[in-house]
Parts: C-alpha cells; sequence; structure tokens
C-alpha cells in the first residue's frame, strides 16, 4: 500500500509520519502531483493558516488534484478545514476552500461559559456507526488545538460540543476529515489511523 | 467536554532526565524518551521537557532528544529551557516538538512572542512565568527565579497573550516545591482574566490539590514533577479521584 503525505506551506506534517511509522508504513511525503495521484491513500494533514494555505494549494494546482482524488484521502485539522466550501480565516473574512465538503469554517466567539480560545486539549466525540471509528471505547478523547471550526452538515459523522457542537468529523464518498489531530491523540488516535488505513 | 489536563514536567541535563527517578516498569529511567512513553501509558495528557543543559553539546543533544520522543510518543510535548530567539524555536519544531515554553527571553524581549506567534501560530507558543507573591503584588522573576524584574504576573500575562501567546504557564515560587497546594487565588484571577489557556505549576503534594487547581484555580491544565516522578500520585489514581470529584478527565486505563 503506497501512503502520501501531502507536503505544502503547512506545520507539523512529520507527526503524521511518524504516527504512520509506528503504525509499521512508510509513508512518502511529496507535493508531487502525479505521486499524489497514484497514492492508495492520501493524508492532507497540517497546522496553519486557511488563507495562506490556499493560496499555495492554487499555486501548486494542488487544489485541483486533491479535489480530483478518487482514492481514500483523509484530512487532518486544516487540512479538513480547506477541504470544506470556505473558511471564515482570511483577511476579508471569507476565503474560498476546496468545497469538497458544504460546510463552512467559522471563527469561535467564546460565551460567558466558555472563554478559552483556541480549543486546546483533549474533547470528546459523539460519532454515527461508522467504519471509521470501529473500536473506539464510549466516550473516546482526541487531542484538539484550533480557533476556527466546521459547521455541522449532511457530511457530518462525528460531533464535539465545545461552546456548542461542530463538526469533529466529516465523510464524504471517498474523502475523510478529523479536526483533531489523531496523530497526537495517543491509541485512540491510532485506531482512527488503522481504520482510515483498512479502508478499501 | 473538554478534559482537565495533567502534565509531568521532566527535567533533561545532557539529554538524559535529571530527578532520582525511580521506575520500576521501565529499563532505563534516565532516558526521557521512555519515561515519557510510560506517563504517556499511564495517561498523561501532555509532556514538558525542560532543558537545563548549559553547554552547547549538550544543546544538540537535546534536539535529537526532541526527535526521538517525536517519534515515539503519541501525545502532544512541549519544549522549554534554552530558548533565546526564534532560530531555536524554528530547530525544536522542526525536530517534532508541538509546542515550545519561553521564559526569560520572552520578559527580556517581548517581539519574540510575537514573531513565534506570527511566524508558526498562537498554538505552538507557551509563555512560561515564574511569580512571587512579595507584598501583596505578584512579581515577575527571570532565570529560574533568580532576578527579579519590574514586570509583575496579571499584566504581563495579559501582555503575553495579545502578543500572540496562545498558554500561559503560571509557577508560584511560593508554592513551588512546599507542596502544600497552588496558588488558587492568583490562578483563578488569571484564568478569568485570559482568553487563552492556563497551566498551573508549583505546590503539587496531593490528589486534594489538584481537584482544588480546577475547581477554586479554575486552571485548564496542572503540572508537576516530583509527585510523579517519585511515585507519591500515580497518574491513573489521580485520574479516577477526579473523576469522582466531578473533575472532567480522560480515563486511558
Amino acid at each position: 500500500m503506497k501512503v502520501v503525505i501531502v507536503k505544502y506551506n503547512a506545520g507539523n506534517i512529520f507527526s503524521v509520519d511518524y504516527a504512520m511509522r509506528r503504525l509499521g508504513v512508510e509513508a512518502e511525503i511529496t507535493g508531487d502531483l502525479e505521486r499524489i495521484q497514484s497514492a492508495d491513500k492520501v493524508i492532507f494533514p497540517g497546522v496553519g493558516e486557511a488563507e495562506t494555505t490556499m493560496k499555495y494549494l492554487k499555486e501548486h494546482r494542488l487544489d485541483e488534484v486533491i479535489k480530483g482524488l478518487k482514492q481514500p484521502t483523509l484530512g487532518i485539522c486544516i487540512g479538513m478545514q480547506l477541504m470544506c466550501k470556505y473558511s471564515e480565516e482570511a483577511v476579508s473574512g471569507r476565503v474560498d476552500c476546496l468545497g469538497i465538503f458544504d460546510e463552512a469554517v467559522r471563527l469561535f466567539i467564546p460565551n460567558e461559559q466558555v472563554n478559552k480560545v483556541p480549543h486546546m486539549g483533549w474533547n470528546t466525540i459523539e460519532t454515527v456507526n461508522h467504519p471509521l471509528f470501529k473500536g473506539l471505547p464510549e466516550d473516546p478523547y482526541f487531542y484538539y488545538v484550533h480557533s476556527y471550526y466546521a459547521t455541522m452538515g449532511e457530511n457530518t459523522i462525528a460531533t464535539t460540543d465545545y461552546i456548542h457542537p461542530y463538526s469533529a468529523v466529516l465523510h464524504k464518498d471517498n474523502f475523510y476529515a478529523t479536526q483533531f489531530h489523531p496523530e497526537k491523540s495517543g491509541e485512540l488516535g491510532e485506531i482512527i489511523l488503522k481504520n482510515f488505513l483498512d479502508i478499501c | 467536554m473538554l478534559a482537565k489536563r495533567i502534565i509531568p514536567c521532566l527535567d533533561i541535563k545532557d539529554g538524559q532526565t535529571v530527578k532520582g527517578v525511580n521506575f520500576v516498569n521501565i529499563r532505563n529511567v534516565g532516558d526521557p524518551v521512555e519515561l515519557g512513553a510510560e506517563y504517556s501509558r499511564q495517561g498523561a495528557d501532555e509532556l514538558v521537557f525542560l532543558d537545563i543543559t548549559a553547554s552547547h553539546e549538550g544543546r544538540k543533544t537535546f534536539v535529537d532528544l526532541v526527535r526521538r520522543i517525536a517519534q515515539n510518543i503519541s501525545i502532544p510535548f512541549t519544549v522549554g529551557g534554552g530558548i533565546h530567539e526564534l532560530k531555536d524555536v524554528d530547530t525544536l519544531l522542526s525536530a517534532g516538538a508541538d509546542k515550545v515554553s519561553i521564559n526569560s527571553a520572552a520578559i527580556k524581549n517581548p517581539d519574540l512572542i510575537s514573531e513565534v506567534a506570527k511566524n508558526f501560530g498562537s498554538q505552538v507558543c507557551t509563555v512560561a512565568i515564574d511569580a512571587k507573591l512579595e507584598d501583596g503584588e505578584w512579581t515577575c522573576f527571570l532565570n529560574g527565579g533568580r532576578i527579579p524584574t519590574d514586570k509583575k504576573l496579571f499584566s504581563w500575562a495579559k501582555e503575553a497573550q495579545e502578543r500572540g501567546a496562545g498558554e500561559i504557564l503560571f509557577t508560584s515560587m511560593n508554592h513551588d516545591g512546599v507542596k502544600q497546594g497552588f496558588a488558587n487565588d492568583a490562578l483563578a484571577r488569571l484564568s478569568e482574566s485570559l482568553s487563552i489557556p492556563v497551566i498551573a505549576s508549583g505546590g503539587a503534594g496531593t490528589m486534594e490539590h489538584f481537584r482544588d487547581v480546577f475547581a477554586e484555580g479554575k486552571a485548564d491544565a496542572a503540572l508537576a514533577a516530583s509527585i510523579f516522578h517519585f511515585h507519591e500520585i500515580a497518574i491513573p489514581d489521580l485520574k479516577q479521584y477526579l473523576k469522582q470529584q466531578g473533575v472532567p478527565v480522560r480515563l486511558t486505563c
């Protein structure tokens, strides 16, 4: 199985590579369009800011290539947000993203009860019955660091409640995406990554 | 629900853990990777590795160590100690650290916080503050608490947040090492005045102290070293206790 981790101008993509190695998978980290297209599985990870990363994707034609992928593809954190319709993380307040998912990405607005943004730390998810969640215990905790969130929509297969419920995991056709970092979420994160690799 | 975090802190010198740590179930307790992995298995939510090496060779060893930690441990970790400029931050993040903790360098050069946030994002930037309560005022100290500054805890923490810090790690020098509980009054005031998470440090002695620092101190996370290293409190027991006390925690075992 050939796993490719998409290399672009986002930070922290090596953590995903290390997590793959712990699962016994030698992934290739590349921004090469053909290498990405010919992979069996694609992971689109990263920590970054929507507007500048989106600009980079367009300049390198990665936007079209990622949108056109037919193999199982997993977005993580900013990767997930870039796969949504648009994001509020832009100087103008809106940047169009890949539009794989119809859901939008909005900024958390703190309220009286919850006054801390970014949402940082371990939080539980509520899931629907889905192969990606096979083997997870009840109330599983995953690690999050983010100030923007994907809204709830028809592609939502797991939610997290922070300030309000939002999409923790999205799924549409061959595309999967998690707002949390499975590569930093201990054993349960490894279950998610392994389930993704097991998806045909 | 967002869990309150429990964070063991490991002091590192020349790539080895410093304090006389004694664990029966791991081979080499001097190896920070093995010790960190054991804490991760026990349910630690994050790890902090503080480099107290002074020499240049020691620094290189620490960067190699950070790479090994990132390869082997699947929970987030912060590294601190010896960070003076943006280049140091870049080196540590490139080696695989999730966050860096900046202390004296941030006080001497507050622009460093802004630069780190701008270049790598606020989420990687933890500003550590050592402060001491004297005559009713919390004064910030440099160099591990040896040199007083003109900065005051609450205003400095606020400034750090405005400059782009993602978290504040506050150590009360009055409480550190005394094991009589955390500085809950100051912590609560700090937590309520900031919109970024606060990590409490200094004073952990019993499990009740952790309950209090979350309930009264309104901390988002609590950091401790010796009570974990010397088995005075085991993390699984602590998590069970906190859960019974109504504190949201992540149970792993």
